[in-house]
């Protein structure tokens, strides 16, 4: 097993939402304890719902704001005492991407400025090799060279995500933060751009963090998945263990939500209720019990805590993890009903019949 | 693509689009004629075949325009086409030098304070907010007073005057500029405080700028005219559109041309910096095509 490069322990992060002169401010935890770590040269996936926290930690993961407790270290090295100056000084080395490349690229900057500041800012090479090493990002991401002196404007979502990849990658980083590189763009450029990122991340060694909500795109990219519910880690396992068969009944949940290129192999359902809940006053005990079909007594009135890793590396946060079984892709799998498989087999022999010359 | 063409100091340099955007705005390029032509004239001022501006003569006095004099003549017989033009020089120097004073001295200090927050801009702010308690034009008279009457003195005050607007404006701006994604990406890449003013709340918090500055130069030509009035600003015999038209108020029925000069020129100068200012916001932004 490789050593680990990005860390986290504890993590915390809180934001004060209203501060009223009289009475508690209200505060929401947005990223609650969360331990995890990140292998060199993994792909890993943080996946949860709108409002879980997961950018919060992405952006604490990375320094871009501060954490309110806990600790990120990088390769061994506690990123919570560093001065700005050392922290700048890191970016080179761990850079993001961010989710909209509409609003992240500055307007009036060129696409060969916006490239080549990591480069500047760092001090990388002179001003020839910077401007060779601009055109070789350009045409590594799949831009015409003469992008360089166009702006932002002119191109479209996936283009300017592109430009994004190629400014992350500029400086040479080692590990790259993606705040849900993709969920901005379009079904078809989506696809792209992950068959990019997967590549850039072979060639280069890069360590992929990826935030998403998608996990049809996670489940192509992911070698590790921890999904996150309300600020917490409550499941964290090897991609294909976790989509085959989760242990905690919110992956459940979410793995049942993927679409499946294949009609009639089962209902689709939604196995949770309700909303998100209120993140400044989450539920007592374990915070997914009031939507959670599994939910007994004692997970309103105890937390459940991330368990271990067992000899796969899984971990998971539920009282009833050992007890239950849950449906994963592997229960699916041609798991149409005896009506369904009746109708398909009645489609395929028409389509025979039709195909069949007379 | 071959590998010669990869290098993009070898890419032809794209014709300079602002300049292009500039001239197919009609309205821009009809604003920029008349700022340049005011300032031609008022260059050229020595070398044309003109009247000095303060000769007096006892014989035309207040004469209507003719072939011997052009626009008409003033009170004391001084010939209205050769102080228009001589004016032009203090009129427009005391729009562009104190508006520029105000844009040098209130954008970094707008910015300093919307970039810094904390105790400077608590300072900065309240500073300003005690500059916006008097009203315009009677702090630049009290400025004016307090560093002496010449037409310098009266552009510092009229700069010192119209500051606080500056400040407010980038202030605002810049705390705005700072809330987008770019900027975050900014320090995600460890850009550092220096580069990300120049190179990112700078070019975005310029458009109102340019317009606020080419509106606050009207204003700065008329105060002018109210300080020139009061023995602050450009001191007689030497003449400026705004003392012209303060005497000209005394006559107005019995020689209405020696306002109508003046207050036409004002207009026509304040037109023109107006259409440039807009037509150099829209041909500056590039996302507007």
């Amino acid at each position: 097993m490789s050593e680990v490069i990005l860390e986290a322990r504890g993590l915390e992060r809180r934001f004060v939402t209203a501060s009223p002169v009289f009475g508690e401010p209200t505060v929401v935890h947005a990223v609650s304890g969360v331990d995890l770590a990140v292998r060199q040269g993994e792909t890993f996936a943080i996946v949860g719902e709108s409002g879980c926290g997961k950018s919060t930690l992405a952006r604490v993961l990375t320094r871009l704001i501060p954490a309110s407790g806990g600790s990120v270290s990088y390769a061994g090295r506690d990123l919570s005492g560093l001065r700005p100056a050392e922290i700048r000084a890191l970016r080179r080395e761990v850079q993001f991407i961010f989710q909209d490349p509409f609003s992240s690229l500055n307007p009036r900057m060129t696409v060969g400025a916006l490239i080549e500041e990591p480069l500047r800012t760092h001090k990388i090479g002179t001003k020839a090799e910077r401007r060779a090493r601009v055109a070789e990002l350009l045409q590594r991401v799949g831009l015409p060279v003469q992008a360089a002196t166009r702006y932002p404007h002119e191109f479209s979502g996936g283009q300017r995500q592109r430009i994004g990849i190629a400014r992350a990658l500029a400086s040479g980083p080692k590990v790259v933060v993606g705040d849900e590189p993709v969920s901005a763009l379009d079904v078809s450029i989506q696809a792209q751009v992950v068959n990019l990122l997967a590549e850039l991340k072979e060639e280069l060694g890069l360590t992929l963090v990826v935030i998403a909500h998608d996990l049809a795109v996670i489940r192509h990219m992911a070698d590790r998945v921890a999904v996150m519910y309300l600020g917490e880690i409550v499941e964290q396992a090897p991609a294909h263990a976790l989509f085959a068969a989760p242990r905690h009944p919110y992956t459940e949940a979410l793995v049942w939500a993927i679409p499946l290129p294949d009609p009639g192999a089962r209902r689709a359902q939604s196995r949770v209720a309700g909303e998100l809940p209120n993140p400044t006053a989450p539920p007592s005990g374990c915070r997914f019990h009031p939507r959670c079909p599994y939910a007994i007594a004692r997970c309103s009135a105890e937390r459940p805590v991330l368990s271990a890793p067992d000899a796969e590396g899984r971990q998971v946060a539920c009282h009833r993890a050992g007890e239950l079984t849950l449906d994963g892709l592997a229960s699916v799998q041609s798991a149409r009903s005896d009506a369904a498989r009746a109708r398909f087999d009645l489609y395929r022999q028409a389509r025979e019949a039709e195909a069949t010359p007379d | 693509m071959s590998a010669a063409a990869t290098d993009i100091a070898t890419l032809p340099k794209r014709e300079n689009r602002a300049w292009k955007k500039l001239r197919a705005n009609p309205a821009a390029l009809f604003g920029f004629v008349l700022v340049a032509f005011f300032i031609i004239i008022a260059v050229a001022a020595p070398i044309l075949p003109i009247d000095s501006p303060i000769k007096t003569s006892w014989s035309a006095i207040r004469k209507a325009p003719s072939a011997a004099h052009w626009l008409g003549t003033d009170d004391i017989g001084r010939d209205i086409l050769s102080r228009m033009i001589w004016g032009a020089r203090a009129s427009l120097l005391a729009g562009v030098i104190s508006v520029a004073i105000a844009v040098a001295l209130g954008v970094p200090l707008g910015v300093a304070a919307g970039y810094l927050r904390g105790w400077t801009d608590a300072a900065i702010s309240r500073m300003t907010e005690a500059l916006l308690a008097a009203p315009f034009l009677i702090l630049a008279i009290a400025l004016a007073a307090f560093l002496g009457p010449s037409l310098s003195n009266a552009m510092i005050a009229i700069g010192l005057s119209a500051m606080p607007v500056f400040i407010r404006l980038a202030r605002a701006q810049t705390m705005d500029v700072l809330t987008e994604d770019y900027v975050e990406s900014a320090h995600a890449v460890g850009v550092g405080p220096g580069a990300l003013v120049w190179r990112y709340i700078l070019p975005n918090i310029f458009p109102p700028i340019l317009v606020q500055a080419t509106l606050t130069i009207a204003t700065a030509i008329i105060a002018e005219a109210s300080l020139s009035f009061l023995g602050l600003g450009q001191q007689p015999p030497a003449p400026s559109w705004g003392s012209m038209l303060n005497v000209a108020k005394n006559f107005l029925d019995q020689a209405p041309w020696m306002a109508l000069w003046p207050g036409l020129a004002i207009f026509l100068v304040v037109l023109g910096f107006n259409l440039v200012g807009d037509g150099l916001r829209d041909a500056l932004d590039p996302r507007d095509i």
